[in-house]
């Protein structure tokens, strides 16, 4: 690399970078433009196939909004509730990977990814079998009266939430592993050591050194759950839908692309404005 | 109390750790054991009936799967031969030099990894709209899709693998009279490689699992995610269970052969000196 400093001067940078840089321009950044002319242009006058032309209908906006706001707050919630609970099972993941596995810390991260070279959707149809209705989880839940004579998992919105967590956990276990992986041990000895109980231990040394692993953690899951439409319709009813069956069903099934892309910038400003003060407040910065 | 508190602390997260990921794997068993149902005698495509090898010896039975299955890897390979390029040679302009822009950049880099799929998708199917390309879309266009979203996720795996290199070994590689060419195939690129591997590994998996993003952009092109989309409507045909269980197994081979390689070439090493 330093023959082509030599040759190239300061521009070799440019070089290795610039096809990365004009690609994601191109095919990333100049899309988001578009999508705005898009959502911005007058649904009557364009087709799916010639193209729209921009006319600032801001209209497209209210009208997106006042329709499909419920399908919004209920991704935001969905994902929500998915996100923490992911947290919570990747947080114990993570711990045991990273300080209880001993010898076996490889295998168990392997592990970890594996399953999801099994294709998302496969996995994801497979929860219809298991929470089937008269499948054995159901049954049981049936008999020990927690669930009603014809009570039912599938097509409620606990067979989303669980999709989206089951879908979503490795986001969740992977950078909460790396940031659990560098905390030195003998910090925690030291707590130990100075009488500190193992709750203690947890909340002011453990908890608050992974925080930037809980910060990219949560974030890699939260925005992928709250644009996900698989696990609503695969698991849900449509009573569940989300955000992202109503942007789908626009744009191909409808052709209503202004009204869609509106609702695509809705999604994006959101999800840009709740990870900016997320990360302000748990004052990890850096990680951007 | 201490004594119950630190045998919890021992082997209780440990085994909570090792039910989580039990949980994991929930799925993958429910498809291991599908693949191997036999339901042609009844309707219900979600129960398993009775044991049979037909679907492990007829895999391409279902109309269309296999087709869809060599579009999802050709797309998958293209895909991740142009991303694992380009996003090494970034990563390489990141890690080794200084120049303008270069926080632009990372976040440029950053900004695919935090947008939902549909965002994505959407704004691309707006583009090439827009671009007059509405009637084209196929599998010129789920290949660009592909490789942009890919590019990142190469870029931050290889780069935390360069970040971590002792550059003490270039520099005693040059103390040795090896010129900047040497140095960079002997020295540089085996100790980065395994970074790439990784990465390309990420770039397929990526790929070949994408629904959201290539629905929106794939016109009349079929890929394996969206052939198994479009037969959950209908009932999907026990065959698709092999091939995720295929899959599996070929990741998890790769996986650990690489590793195995990897331990007994260190053994080797160390054995030499």
């Amino acid at each position: 690399m330093a023959s082509l400093q030599r040759v190239f001067g300061k521009n070799a940078a440019y070089l290795l970078i610039g096809p990365a840089a004009i690609w994601l321009a191109v095919f990333f950044l100049f899309p988001m433009l578009s999508l705005l002319t898009t959502s911005l242009s007058d649904p009557a006058t364009g087709s799916p196939i010639n193209g729209y032309t921009l006319t600032w209908r801001i209209g497209n906006y209210v009208e997106a909004l006042g329709d499909y706001w419920p399908y919004m707050a209920r991704s935001l919630m969905y994902a929500g509730i998915a996100t923490l609970m992911c947290l919570v099972l990747g947080y114990v993941l993570a711990y045991a990977i990273a300080f209880k596995a001993g010898r076996w810390k490889t295998v168990m991260l392997v592990l970890v990814i594996a399953p999801f070279f099994t294709s998302f959707l496969v996995r994801t149809l497979s929860w219809k079998l298991i929470l089937a209705d008269n499948g054995f989880i159901v049954n049981t839940l049936q008999t020990l009266h927690i669930l009603g004579e014809d009570g039912r998992l599938l097509a409620t919105p606990f067979a989303v939430i669980m999709g989206l967590t089951y879908n979503f956990l490795p986001f969740t276990i992977l950078p909460l592993y790396t940031s659990l992986e560098k905390i030195d041990p003998k910090l925690n000895e030291a707590a130990a050591d100075l009488y500190a109980s193992p709750f203690q231990r947890f909340t002011k040394v453990i908890w608050p050194l992974s925080l930037p692993g809980v910060v990219g953690g949560t974030l890699l899951t939260f925005i992928p759950a709250t644009g996900d439409y698989i696990n609503a319709s695969l698991l849900g009813s449509p009573n569940t839908q989300m955000v992202g069956n109503k942007i789908q069903q626009l744009f191909t099934t409808s052709g209503d692309y202004p009204h869609a892309a509106a609702l695509s910038v809705i999604l994006m400003v959101i999800i840009v404005a709740m990870v900016m003060f997320y990360v302000r407040r748990a004052g990890t910065e850096e990680l951007l | 109390m201490t004594r119950l508190g630190s045998w919890i602390g021992k082997h209780l997260m440990l085994t909570l750790g090792i039910l989580v990921l039990l949980y994991m794997y929930i799925p993958n068993f429910i498809v291991a054991l599908m693949s191997f149902n036999d339901s042609s005698e009844s309707r219900n495509l979600y129960q398993f009936q009775s044991f049979t090898w037909d679907n492990w010896l007829n895999p391409c039975e279902p109309q269309g799967m296999c087709e869809s299955l060599r579009v999802s890897i050709s797309i998958g390979l293209l895909s991740t031969l142009v991303a694992t390029i380009i996003g090494t040679l970034a990563a390489f302009a990141l890690v080794r030099h200084r120049f303008e822009g270069r926080s632009t950049m990372n976040l440029v880099l950053f900004l695919p990894m935090a947008t939902p799929e549909i965002v994505m998708g959407s704004s691309l199917l707006a583009l090439f709209v827009a671009a007059g390309f509405g009637g084209q879309l196929g599998f010129w266009t789920v290949l660009i899709a592909h490789i942009m979203f890919c590019i990142s996720f190469v870029v931050v795996t290889v780069r935390s693998r360069l970040a971590g290199l002792d550059s003490n070994l270039e520099k005693a590689a040059s103390d040795l009279y090896a010129n900047e060419w040497q140095t960079f195939w002997r020295i540089t690129f085996p100790l980065v490689f395994p970074g790439i591997l990784a990465a390309a590994l990420l770039s397929f998996s990526l790929s070949f699992d994408d629904f959201i993003i290539t629905n929106l952009n794939s016109g009349t092109t079929v890929t394996f995610p969206m052939f198994v989309w479009g037969a959950a409507q209908r009932g999907v045909p026990m065959q698709v269970n092999v091939i995720g269980t295929l899959m599996f197994l070929l990741a998890l081979g790769i996986v650990i052969g690489g590793e195995l390689l990897s331990r007994r070439r260190a053994h080797g090493k160390a054995s030499a000196l």
